[in-house]
């Protein structure tokens, strides 16, 4: 049972990431790109934790961690950049 | 190691350790100065002196220490004879220089840099006489090049004693890298670089097909070193440097290297008819050479220089013939030579101290103006002239015996005529050098009223004019230290006598009408100079420069077309020279059949793949916005990471992730300051170029891992795999690997990367000094801003975050040498975590609350890894050899301790420092640029956003 749900979640997180992709690619605005990129984070991390289950070890939770502990500071910084120019000031 | 080893090496070391003293003793003054440097150079000759009975009865004193075994390298020191012969030179002159030198400099010249250098000189001149290992004696040589470059340029304020230090470097260092070439083929045939073995090789060595190219080698070493032809331009040109410099230099030491460096070898190499006919050539062709145009210099140092030359010759001539007598009068020479020149030069230098000028056309009629410097000249003059009861003579007398009887080219006329024509304008010269200066009558128009110098500087000449007429009259006297030291040339067990009558000879009829036409010579020198003047002969100093000037020209011109600032060029001439070579290796070596299948690829994973492709098409599409770009880059680095997941190397991962992150975050603070589109100008055919070779590049990377990931090969990382719990005290491979088995890698990386922190401050220092600050300035970046400028929101955030991002960039650290992590990923990840506080509440605020300066932490961190390195010394291990031990403290469970772990701390704080130093240096360029900065943490009062209680910088 729990495999058929994590085959269908990694199929549901691919396209999610395809979409992100697409959003990123067309954008049209700068700021859509950013989002679209945050997503895309997002997306990996679930697709990690997916992965660690699948596999039965507790290794991809910590890099699920690490990727939410400092994927959100760029789109921080991408963010600043747009909103101030300078991102440290 | 016996007692007289230990002596050797004390004699070694001590002029370097000397060499200290007087940079410190001149505030001291100038005398204690002098008698400092006297202090080690007259203790080393003691020590000699008491190794000298031994080596006087024939025994060999030798030391060793093993240096680098794996090279055959040892500080191997031998001193026989000829070590003994020339150390006593070296130390003596060099005792008598440094009493002629505190007389002759004067206070405005740097006196402690002189005796510095001279020390210097001293030691590597020694050191070359004495080295008992064919490399070491290498390593010597080049130290003389070095320290005589600094000697001849000592004035530096003479453009002169500038170009004339150069030549020297140029040419005599030249001749030490084909030396370098010809020592080793010398080795290698022996298969040892002891000077003992290589001594006792001589046979094998002259059997060997590459007994020619080392010949070769070595000769154009020693060639280039004593000033042989077509080399002897730089000596002349070398006496722009002050005149005890030029007499130690060109007297005793540095043009007598090449002359020891024949006679060491000499019972190696010569006897052959290559020997013979190269150096027996040189040597004649010089010693002409020299002496013709020494006859007409008006420099006095000029005269003597040449001279020099011409008699360098003769000794290179002498140990050419390759017959025992010959290397006697060659040994006898050499001491002979040193009397008179030394002195000669030191005359020269009081001359020239005392009238102001060196030009012989000025000069003249000084014999009772100075009366003590005219016995000394006179006296040495005549022995170099060869007169007899001058040791001058003595030697020349065996010269020109041994070429009455040599044969060139089935000739037996044209080396006893020319060695005559040698000795005649030998003889013209000096009768010169004393008619023209000395006698005639007294003139009005010195530029400087002459008189005797004071007795410290004519004390020194003096004792080797004594010398002179003592040697000359009972040359008996010199006979125990030339029959040693010709011993140790031949290598057999000669009993020279010398003595001054040998009967009526061939030689005696050369030498009398030697002497004869010398002085008819002088008699038309005045025609015969204006004869010369008006000839045309080649300038060697031109055609050097002219030589130098077109090696630099090619090499500026390949640089100018390969380097030509545009940073595609680099990159396409890098990419297509690794295609092509990479292509070479793989297409040049056959491949072996497939033995693996390609396995299924899963769904998700595809779309990894895809993500790649179109991030990466997309990147090179929209390159010219900027900031999408680094949008897009993100992305890349993102799946990459992830992908690295998926393949299991989680340490890479983390890694990446990091990475990217401070990556992005630099790029965004530099791309403040930039434009944030690039302009179109590369032309179609340049794009196609260069799309031309990344495919290449591209594909051929592609190709290469394909082919590899099909077969099973056997690489390093099984030896990593089973060693590194045993050998490193590590379950995690990737971090063993980093700080164990590749540590000194790692200690080197982090050292570069600590110096790319540094630099990007200086150069950002530069960059606000320099023009682009105004720029800077001007421009307003105040436009279209959001006036949030510390939200609420995000500096909670940031400060909630901080301590979990401590905590765990502290786990991954502690954890490193079993799990994933390690010093490289916790620095980056508390690199982060300090950032954000830096972008949310400001630069200023958080700068005020950082109390460790980041050029410390990166210099903490490296000396830390070094230490953790130097520390597996005193355990008598290699550098950074790593040991742990398991620690049990009662409330945590057993853990382990490695030094690894210490070593991964110095990582860790280099790592930190220098991604914050960098992110500093470029967050100053906004300060600079006039932004404001703020005092508090954040924005609170939206009533205030804006402006309110923010000072400018």
């Amino acid at each position: 049972m729990i495999e058929a749900a994590l085959i269908f979640a990694a199929i549901c997180y691919g396209v999610a990431l395809l979409l992100d992709l697409w959003r990123i690619a067309v954008g049209p605005d700068a700021s859509d790109r950013i989002l679209a990129l945050d997503t895309m984070v997002i997306n990996v991390i679930g697709l990690l934790v997916i992965y660690g289950i699948g596999r039965g070890t507790a290794i991809y939770f910590e890099a699920a961690m690490l990727v939410a502990m400092v994927g959100f500071v760029s789109t921080v910084a991408y963010c600043r950049f747009l909103l101030r120019g300078d991102i440290i000031e | 190691m016996s007692e007289s080893s230990h002596f050797l090496f004390l004699i070694a070391l001590l002029p370097f350790i000397g060499a200290l003293l007087p940079g410190l003793m001149i505030r001291a003054g100038r005398t204690a100065c002098a008698v400092f440097t006297a202090v080690p150079t007259a203790l080393a000759l003691i020590l000699l002196m008491m190794l000298a009975p031994a080596v006087m009865r024939g025994e060999v004193v030798q030391a060793e220490i093993e240096w680098l075994p794996q090279l055959g390298l040892s500080a191997s020191f031998f001193l026989d004879g000829l070590g003994l012969l020339f150390a006593t030179m070296i130390l003596g002159v060099g005792l008598l220089i440094t009493l002629y030198a505190r007389f002759y400099l004067s206070g405005d010249d740097p006196m402690g840099q002189f005796y510095t250098y001279l020390l210097l000189f001293q030691g590597a001149m020694l050191g070359i006489v004495i080295s008992g290992n064919i490399l070491l004696l290498l390593i010597f040589w080049e130290l003389t090049s070095l320290s005589s470059f600094l000697l001849i340029g000592y004035w530096k304020h003479l453009p002169e004693g500038r170009q004339g230090a150069r030549m020297a470097l140029a040419v005599t260092g030249a001749g030490g890298l084909a030396m370098i070439g010809g020592m080793l083929i010398l080795g290698d045939i022996v298969g040892s670089y002891e000077l003992v073995d290589i001594l006792a090789a001589g046979d094998a060595i002259r059997a060997s097909e590459w007994y020619l190219p080392a010949l070769i080698l070595i000769l154009l070493g020693a060639f280039t070193k004593s000033a042989q032809f077509p080399f002897h331009f730089w000596l002349p040109h070398a006496m722009a440097a002050p005149t005890p410099v030029s007499a130690y230099l060109h007297s005793a030491t540095m043009v007598k290297a090449g002359i020891f460096l024949m006679a060491r070898m000499w019972p190696v190499l010569s006897g052959t008819d290559a020997w013979f006919y190269i150096v027996a050539t040189t040597g004649l062709v010089t010693m002409v050479l020299g002496a013709v145009i020494a006859l007409f210099k008006d420099d006095l140092k000029a005269l003597l220089a040449f001279s020099t030359v011409s008699h360098l010759g003769l000794l290179t001539m002498l140990l050419g013939f390759g017959t025992q007598a010959a290397a006697v009068a060659a040994v006898f020479h050499i001491i002979n030579h040193l009397t008179f020149k030394a002195a000669l030069f030191m005359t020269a230098g009081i001359v020239d101290h005392e009238t102001h000028t060196r030009d012989i056309k000025r000069l003249g009629g000084l014999r009772h103006l100075m009366p003590i410097t005219f016995v000394i000249g006179t006296v040495t003059a005549l022995s170099m002239a060869g007169i007899p009861f001058f040791n001058g003579f003595l030697s020349k007398e065996m010269m020109l015996e041994e070429a009455s009887h040599t044969k060139w080219l089935g000739s037996y006329y044209v080396i006893p005529v020319f060695a005559t024509l040698g000795a005649l304008l030998s003889v013209a010269y000096s009768y010169r050098f004393i008619v023209h200066v000395f006698l005639g009558p007294e003139r009005d128009d010195y530029p400087h009223k002459p008189h005797d110098p004071p007795f410290g500087m004519w004390a020194a000449p003096a004792l080797l004019a004594v010398l002179v007429l003592v040697i000359g009259i009972m040359p008996v006297l010199a006979e125990a230290v030339v029959t040693v030291a010709a011993n140790a040339v031949t290598g057999a067990d000669l009993h020279p006598h010398l003595k001054i009558w040998h009967g009526v000879t061939p030689a005696l009829y050369m030498s009398v009408f030697a002497i004869i036409g010398g002085g008819v010579l002088l008699a038309v020198h005045a025609p015969l100079q204006r004869f010369w003047n008006a000839a045309p002969r080649p300038e060697a100093k031109e055609i050097f420069e002219w030589l130098v000037d077109s090696v630099a020209g090619l090499s500026r011109r390949i640089t100018d077309i390969s380097h030509n600032g545009a940073i595609s060029r680099y990159l396409a001439i890098f990419v297509v020279t690794s295609v092509a070579v990479g292509a070479a290796a793989f297409f040049g070596s056959g491949l072996a059949a497939p033995t693996r299948g390609l396995l299924s690829v899963p769904p998700v994973i595809a779309v990894g793949w895809f993500m790649l492709i179109v991030a990466t098409v997309s990147v090179v599409m929209m390159h010219h916005s900027r900031f999408r770009a680094l949008v897009l880059i993100g992305v890349i680095g993102l799946t990459i990471s992830a992908g690295f997941v998926y393949l299991s190397a989680p340490d890479l991962a983390l890694t990446q992730i990091s990475v990217e992150t401070v990556t992005i975050m630099l790029l965004l603070l530099a791309l403040h300051f930039l434009p944030k589109s690039t302009p179109k100008e590369s032309p179609l055919g340049l794009k196609i170029r260069d799309g031309v070779i990344a495919v290449l590049a591209g594909a051929g990377v592609a190709g290469l891992a394909y082919a590899f990931m099909l077969r099973d090969i056997g690489t390093i990382s099984d030896f990593h795999i089973a060693n590194s719990y045993e050998g490193g005290g590590g379950t995690n491979v990737v971090n063993v690997i980093l700080v164990d088995f590749r540590g000194y890698d790692t200690y080197g990386e982090i050292i570069v990367l600590g110096i790319a922190g540094l630099i990007i401050y200086a150069v950002m220092h530069a960059l606000l000094d320099g023009p682009a600050s105004r720029r800077l300035r001007n421009v307003d970046y105040s436009q279209d801003r959001s006036r949030d400028r510390h939200p609420l929101m995000m500096v909670v955030v940031t400060r909630v975050l901080m301590p979990l991002a401590a905590m765990v960039g502290l786990y991954i650290f502690l954890r490193g040498h079993n799990e994933p992590g390690g010093g490289f990923v916790a620095g980056l990840v508390i690199a982060i975590a300090l950032l954000m506080q830096y972008m949310a509440s400001g630069f200023a605020w958080t700068q005020a609350r950082q109390r460790i300066q980041y050029h410390a932490m990166i210099g903490t961190g490296v000396v830390i890894a070094g230490l953790t390195g130097i520390g597996s010394w005193l355990f008598g291990s290699p550098f950074l050899t790593s040991s742990y031990t398991y620690i049990h403290l009662p409330p945590i469970e057993e853990f382990e301790v490695a030094t690894a772990m210490l070593f991964d701390l110095g990582v860790f704080l280099t790592v930190l420092g220098a991604v914050m130093l960098m992110l500093y240096s470029l967050s100053r360029i906004a300060r600079y640029a006039g932004e404001t900065v703020n005092l508090e943490p954040m924005d609170y009062d939206p009533a205030k956003t804006g402006s309110g209680d923010r000072e400018e910088a």
